[in-house]
């Protein structure tokens, strides 16, 4: 096999770019399902919606990139916590499979809503001026952005992670997450925790969506097939570890990008199957604790 | 409930095997016999044993390819493919068994879908699924090489018999004691394995025998309609069963054919429908009702998880349980989804 190593290493790095996507994906997922015990299926269509209003505002209102990955996850922050005031709210006490119904509901209808205005091809988006180009490291040429991607991503799910495990606030969340009730009996407003946890999840997510809007084509329809391959993360990581689920997610989109080089045909259901053998060897998830 | 429901089956059988001769059209009434097969498969598994598949599309996609490749390819006949469409589905509902087994609830589902989602790229990629195009134009043959099944209303009687037939067979199974033992398994696992029961095997032979009538539902298909596309392994499939148990109301026999009907005339008349409420509101928006199937959909699901949990056919149990015991308020049956499984299963 005849293989360039500067394509390798680009393949290597498109993989760790869709990895960091994964991580922050289902590191979203993992805090909101530990709080709220819902499984977030709208997590893809959020992620979407990041992108679309990157693209909306440059191609409405000229506002830039770095502008957007601020205000785009504030507007989806805020979206998510009004679905989670007027509807997940009402479901909690039931058994966890309505969450997921409920959510994958809510994808349908904004997927439904998007695409009826913008249809289902992509849409073009352009890395910001700064990022433009790429800078020759000595074996390679790296694409700016695609590092950009990298770094921001790793910095942001380490903030989480220092965040949860480390300060007063997190240990609050974690208490919330092993026993509501009696936290709320400490004086603390668990159903506000709630509420904002599930804000900040779906910010993460809509972060991730402006982060992938000049990288991935950007269509109403571009996170139905990336949250199904995040499932497919989740179990294999498990929801129990943070840092777990960082390492699961960048370990297999590295994996993908690999695939991507030697066995193209396989690129789309590697992880897949790599959640089979899991599931075969350790049906728990490399880092879960539950069963 | 007891005397009024094979009331009500024989009408519907009746009705049924009436139809084409009081003008429905037989194709249109195939396609609802199918997928109301499918809804009521999947019932077995979500409503009796109380395991969300996330999967479903695979079983039915997968045998709708698997029965449509012998047909066209290698001209077997329609119950050679209706057999090898089911034998498919059981055999992927095994594999998919196996391995969602070891987790429980969520993961469960979280696990099939994904399995599902390897079908469908599987099913994209290799050469014999026709890729982007699928299957198309698989001819009907004759049955046992004697009944010409090009003619609508023969094919509309060997479909019905086998949609009866598998319909019959997922009644018994649920009265069965092995039904019953699923429905303890759905109430309390933990109850059902300190009273001896192996949960495990019960729960695989559940999912392998909604996954195996699933398939042929997905095979039966093919059959009527002549093809199979990506769209029966795609994933909005498996969503698409599950709208049809939630709205026809889960862990009832009869609530997966209400289901089916609604969603399957919603999917196809909406645009009729958007028109009729446009031209008697006068709203023009309505019109454009038909482009967004999906959006109505999802709205379908979001108001059934809030206010509807029981679905039509629940309703109607809770309804007719509440006029018999009007001195007893405690009858009234919980708004938690097992209550629609105690209070009855017609």
């Amino acid at each position: 096999m005849t293989l360039s190593l500067p394509a390798l290493l680009s393949q290597l790095l498109l993989g760790l770019v869709n990895g960091s996507f994964y991580a922050m994906l289902s590191l979203g997922l993992a805090v909101i399902f530990g709080l709220l015990g819902v499984i977030n299926f709208a997590h893809g269509a959020l992620f979407m919606m990041g992108a679309l209003f990157a693209w909306m505002g440059a191609t409405y209102w000229n506002i830039e990139y770095w502008v957007m990955l601020i205000v785009a996850p504030l507007l989806v922050g805020a979206f998510g916590i009004l679905i989670e005031r007027l509807l997940l709210r009402r479901i909690y006490r039931l058994d966890p499979l309505y969450g997921l119904l409920l959510t994958l509901g809510l994808t349908l209808l904004i997927e439904g809503a998007f695409r009826s205005v913008y249809g289902v091809s992509g849409l073009g988006y352009d890395p910001p001026e700064l990022l433009d180009g790429a800078t020759s490291v000595g074996f390679m040429m790296l694409p700016n952005y695609r590092a950009w991607v990298v770094v921001v991503s790793l910095a942001v799910c380490l903030g989480t992670w220092f965040l949860i495990e480390k300060t007063r606030l997190g240990a609050t969340l974690r208490a919330g997450t092993e026993n509501p009730r009696l936290v709320e009996a400490f004086g603390i407003n668990v159903p506000l925790m709630v509420m904002l946890t599930y804000g900040f999840g779906v910010a993460l997510a809509a972060f991730a969506g402006v982060l992938a809007a000049p990288v991935i084509q950007v269509t109403p329809l571009m996170g139905q097939n990336l949250i199904i391959v995040v499932f497919a993360v989740v179990v294999i990581g498990g929801m129990g570890s943070i840092l777990g689920s960082v390492l699961t997610g960048l370990g297999l989109g590295v994996i993908e990008g690999l695939t991507k080089v030697f066995y193209p045909e396989a690129s789309s259901t590697v992880v897949f199957l790599i959640m089979v053998v899991v599931l075969l060897v350790r049906p728990a998830g490399l880092f879960g604790k539950e069963a | 409930m007891k005397k009024l429901a094979p009331v009500c089956y024989a009408l519907l059988l009746v009705a049924l095997v009436a139809a084409p001769f009081m003008g429905a059209y037989p194709v249109f009434v195939m396609k609802l016999m199918c997928f109301a097969l499918f809804a009521a498969a999947f019932n077995l598994l979500l409503g009796y044993t109380g395991l969300l598949s996330f999967g479903h599309a695979a079983f039915f996609g997968g045998s709708a390819y698997a029965a449509g490749y012998l047909m066209k390819a290698l001209g077997a006949t329609p119950e050679i493919g209706l057999l090898a469409g089911t034998a498919a589905g059981a055999l992927l509902g095994l594999v998919f068994g196996l391995l969602a087994i070891r987790r429980q609830g969520i993961y469960f589902a979280m696990i099939t879908l994904a399995l599902a989602q390897m079908v469908f790229f599987v099913a994209l990629q290799v050469p014999f699924t026709g890729g982007e195009d699928g299957l198309q134009g698989v001819p009907r043959g004759k049955l046992f090489g004697l009944l010409d099944l090009s003619d609508d209303r023969t094919m509309y009687y060997v479909a019905l018999v086998v949609v009866v037939a598998a319909f019959a067979l997922i009644v018994r199974t649920v009265h069965s004691p092995f039904g019953q033992v699923l429905k303890g398994i759905k109430e309390n696992e933990a109850r059902a394995i300190s009273l001896g029961y192996d949960t495990a095997r019960f729960k695989l032979l559940a999912f392998v025998l909604s996954a195996a009538l699933s398939g042929l539902a997905g095979a039966l298909k093919t059959l009527v309609l002549g093809f199979a596309t990506l769209s029966d392994v795609h994933w909005t499939a498996s969503g698409g069963v599950i709208l049809m148990t939630l709205v026809g109301g889960m862990g009832t026999l009869s609530g997966p054919i209400v289901g089916s009907a609604v969603v399957v005339m919603l999917e196809n008349k909406l645009g009729e429908i958007g028109s009729g409420i446009a031209s008697l509101t006068g709203v023009q928006w309505f019109g454009t009702l038909g482009e967004s199937v999906t959006m109505v959909t999802g709205l379908i699901f979001v108001v059934c998880v809030l206010a509807f949990r029981r679905g039509v056919m629940g309703e109607v149990q809770a309804f007719v349980v509440r006029r018999r015991t009007p001195a007893a308020p405690a009858a009234v049956a919980p708004a938690h989804p097992t209550a629609a499984a105690a209070t009855g299963s017609r």
